[in-house]
């Protein structure tokens, strides 16, 4: 049970003379119950990665595979492969239209032609699941707060009962705390149900607390695909790309320079903090 | 007085129900004061819903205070006659970059401001030029905004400003939906146009790192001004800021946190340059 | 999909026609298309044609790229072609079933499609090298006579050239809600034309939702910058004709003279 992409290529304006190469020759395995980041800046072809994963672009070559079937064959069931590969787009919550809350989130569930009782089940389910209080249900979701308004779309994907679920910038012009509730949800769903959750962000500040494993793009290409700080060891040349690895590494590394006795290795403030401190009273 | 000076200001909105009956009313602004000195860069933070936003809209007259007084180099904000002499004054740049650019080439959209304040075709063209130079767009001048990135929208945003004239910038969340690179962009146009220039600049943000070299900055919460100092004095307060759901940069919290456990070191630390000396490695 | 459609874009690159003055071309793709209507007859229709391959030409915007522009209007083309095979009374021709194609059917929608193309292209040209500022400009310029009939001349040229600048991202915009709600497993494509158009609200309202709050927020930046209206604005382009553009006007004066000499009267 997984996701694999096999020497998958995708190329924008194929009859051009503009043709760009968004996707080269990408190969993957996405196992059960991993929480991943994708990291690249704007351009690097990870929202359309993205959008390969569940169906909403077709490969120019290659193949995917979900769960052993390949998506590309003709008998294939897209409509499933939507409800099983959850897709949360940036800024979700300008995708919401109902008059109430719990209403937009049955959107997604009632399109998968399931019963009444089973759409509002699966509705009130995921909107617990990203923690939004119950007085807010029936109310317009345009008259909610944009960190709730987030929940909101989120839990609409949610309600799918997707076993992926991939996420675009889910924290954009979130503040520091919305950023930290969020992620922190997100986190909590992925150890509680087993669900495999792709992020997509541009900061690896933001990721590096929380996933297993970090798959890096650039120009269309996986620049590295390792766990978090094996990935960060390679902070000069994601600085070329104009990435940067988490300020954590860089205080780690100028310790280590002035021949502080710390790992480098340090990805999060706990971390450091521990080490830092058995160095200094050592 | 400052460029800009607010005395008790409020700005109170009545919600109301679907059949329009008054529920309530909020007061997005509560009493602030704020004193503004010509050249200053001031940051602005706050959460989301803390007022932050609502407060900049005062500052070059598209909101009007409920109570109290808005000055902007001298004139009220609640003078009409004034009105257009204020928004010249204290230039704006919004959020969505989308949003703001009028013009279908970037220099015609720079040369938008001027030619409503009537300045003279060849004028015009002056001040589009230096004020594209100034943010480091001027090789884009004969582009389409649509196919710029977020961060040089932003920049050609701060440029339509600029080539007003105006003494002092005011910048609503402007990096809130750009990615890093373009964040790091915009933030060293507008510290460019604060050291160069001397355009005074008010940046309104929840980025913590974009403030570092503010020369003070204040915090809002519910309309108030919570905390108000350089921007040292407010990350020595760590726990403070969490409960404002804010955040510090990581070495900040990093020194904080070997500080509860009893290492030495000096408040509000902001480099890691700062941190190895204050460590006496 | 959405992004195919070339009218009314704008093509950037250097020539003649890019740097003539926008009234010229107004004025000029006015006549051009009064001169396909008055045109009877084939050899007008090639005159026609070959004057407006010269200004292709002198465009410099890639033939491919305006054709192009066509696809998305072609199914129009055909209805009106078909219109006019079927519906013109006349000499009999053929009879298939009950649809009877006439001698003066087949002229008229011959020279219908000839006329609609020519008028197509002919007036992407102007669009395409005329940047949509410079072209409401023009517009307001031409227009102004009619403010003193209290036409609000300087507003709808604004509103136009707003219009046309928020196309391209309301596009963008629509694929984007489309592909979230396709996520979400609705169906944009299937069932009978009611259940189509119930399927659109999912995209519409957020849609539409959000060409509010850009209206919205446009408005305020717009006033931010001092915008009140288009009394005592200056300009940064200002119009004024050149030596080019008086030659313009001349060359589309023969080609009017020609063509219609040619097209009414000589054959």
């Amino acid at each position: 049970m997984s996701l694999i992409l096999d020497h998958v290529n995708y190329v924008y304006g194929d009859d051009t003379p503009l043709a760009v190469k968004a996707l080269d020759d990408i190969c993957l395995t996405i196992p059960d119950g991993q929480f991943i980041g994708i990291i690249g800046h704007t351009g690097s072809g990870k929202s359309t990665l993205m959008q390969h994963l569940n169906g909403l672009l077709k490969a120019s070559d290659g193949s995917i595979y979900f769960n052993g079937e390949d998506i590309y064959d003709k008998d294939y069931d897209m409509k499933k492969l939507r409800s099983k590969v959850g897709l949360v787009f940036q800024y979700p919550e300008h995708q919401l239209f109902e008059v109430d809350v719990f209403t937009d989130v049955c959107f997604g569930p009632k399109n998968l032609g399931l019963d009444q009782r089973e759409v509002e089940l699966r509705a009130y389910d995921a909107l617990r699941k990203v923690g939004l209080p119950d007085e807010l249900f029936y109310q317009s979701p345009f008259d909610l707060s944009g960190g709730q308004k987030r929940r909101v779309a989120i839990a609409g994907v949610l309600a799918m009962k997707p076993e992926v679920l991939i996420l675009d910038e889910p924290t954009a012009g979130l503040d520091p705390r919305g950023r930290d509730e969020i992620l922190g949800q997100i986190k909590k769903l992925q150890t509680e149900t087993g669900m495999t959750i792709l992020l997509v962000s541009h900061s690896m500040e933001d990721v590096a607390e929380y996933v297993d494993r970090i798959i890096v793009m650039n120009k269309g290409k996986v620049m590295y695909d390792d766990e978090p700080k094996k990935v960060f060891r390679h902070y000069k040349e994601l600085e070329e790309v104009g990435l940067a690895a988490p300020q954590v590494t860089y205080i780690m590394h100028a310790l280590k320079e002035k021949g502080l006795n710390v790992d480098v290795d340090a990805t999060t403030i706990e971390e450091a903090t521990r080490q830092i401190y058995k160095a200094l009273t050592e | 007085m400052g460029i800009i000076k607010t005395k008790n200001v409020v700005y109170e909105y009545i919600r109301r129900d679907e059949d329009g009956n008054v529920e309530g009313i909020t007061k997005a602004v509560d009493d602030v004061n704020l004193d503004i000195n010509q050249g200053d860069f001031i940051a602005i933070l706050g959460h989301n819903g803390s007022g932050k936003s609502t407060l900049a809209k005062h500052l070059n007259a598209i909101l009007n205070p409920t109570e109290g007084t808005v000055w902007v180099d001298g004139m009220d904000t609640n003078d009409e006659s004034q009105l257009w002499n204020i928004r010249q004054t204290a230039g704006m740049v919004f959020q969505n970059p989308d949003n703001q650019i009028i013009g279908q080439v970037v220099e015609e959209d720079v040369g938008f401001g001027p030619e409503n304040i009537g300045v003279p075709t060849k004028e015009i063209w002056e001040r589009v030029e230096e004020s594209l130079r100034a943010v480091g767009m001027y090789q884009f001048r004969k582009h389409s905004p649509n196919k710029l990135s977020g961060g040089q929208k932003q920049r050609v945003s701060i440029a339509g400003v600029l080539a007003m004239h105006p003494k002092c910038i005011v910048l609503d969340e402007p990096t809130a939906m750009l990615d890093p690179n373009g964040r790091k962009e915009v933030i060293r146009a507008i510290r460019g146009l604060n050291d160069v220039e001397g355009v005074t600049v008010i940046l309104i943000t929840h980025y913590m790192e974009e403030i570092i070299h503010a020369d003070k900055v204040f915090v809002m919460d519910q309309g108030k001004i919570a905390m108000e100092g350089t921007p040292r004095e407010i990350f020595s307060q760590v726990e403070k800021l969490k409960n404002l759901r804010l955040d510090v940069p990581q070495i900040t919290l990093l020194a904080y946190e070997l500080q509860k456990k009893g290492i030495l070191l000096p408040d509000g630390i902001l480099t890691i340059k700062e941190f190895i000396q204050a460590l006496h490695l | 999909m959405l992004r195919d459609i070339t009218i009314g874009q704008y093509y950037q690159t250097e020539s003649v026609l890019h740097k003539m003055d926008p009234r010229v071309k107004l004025g000029g793709t006015l006549l051009y298309i009064i001169s396909l209507f008055l045109i009877k007859n084939f050899v007008g229709y090639i005159i026609a044609a070959l004057f407006l391959g010269i200004v292709i030409k002198l465009s410099k915007v890639p033939f491919k790229f305006m054709i192009k522009g066509m696809k998305t209007i072609i199914l129009l083309l055909m209805i009106t072609v078909l219109f006019n095979l079927f519906l013109t009374p006349g000499e009999e021709l053929v009879t298939v079933w009950k649809l009877t194609i006439t001698v003066e059917g087949l002229r008229s929608a011959v020279s219908m499609a000839i006329r609609l193309t020519l008028l197509i292209i002919g007036s992407s040209v102007m669009t395409l090298t005329t940047t949509p500022n410079n072209l409401t400009d023009g517009m307001e310029k031409m227009m102004r006579p009619l403010k003193v009939i209290k036409v609000p001349v300087h507003e709808v040229a604004m509103m136009m050239s707003i219009a046309l600048r928020f196309i391209p991202i309301l596009l963008e915009e629509t694929d984007k809600i489309m592909k979230a709600q396709i996520a979400r497993g609705a169906d944009f494509e299937s069932g009978n034309l009611l259940k189509r158009a119930k399927a659109m609200v999912p995209l519409l309202v957020p849609l539409f939702i959000s060409a509010f709050r850009r209206a919205n927020d446009l408005a305020m930046a717009m006033e931010a910058r001092c915008y009140r209206g288009g009394d005592g604005r200056t300009k940064m382009k200002p119009l004024c004709y050149q030596k080019r553009d008086y030659i313009a006007y001349i060359c589309i004066l023969l080609y009017l003279a020609v063509g219609i000499t040619v097209g009414r009267i000589l054959f």
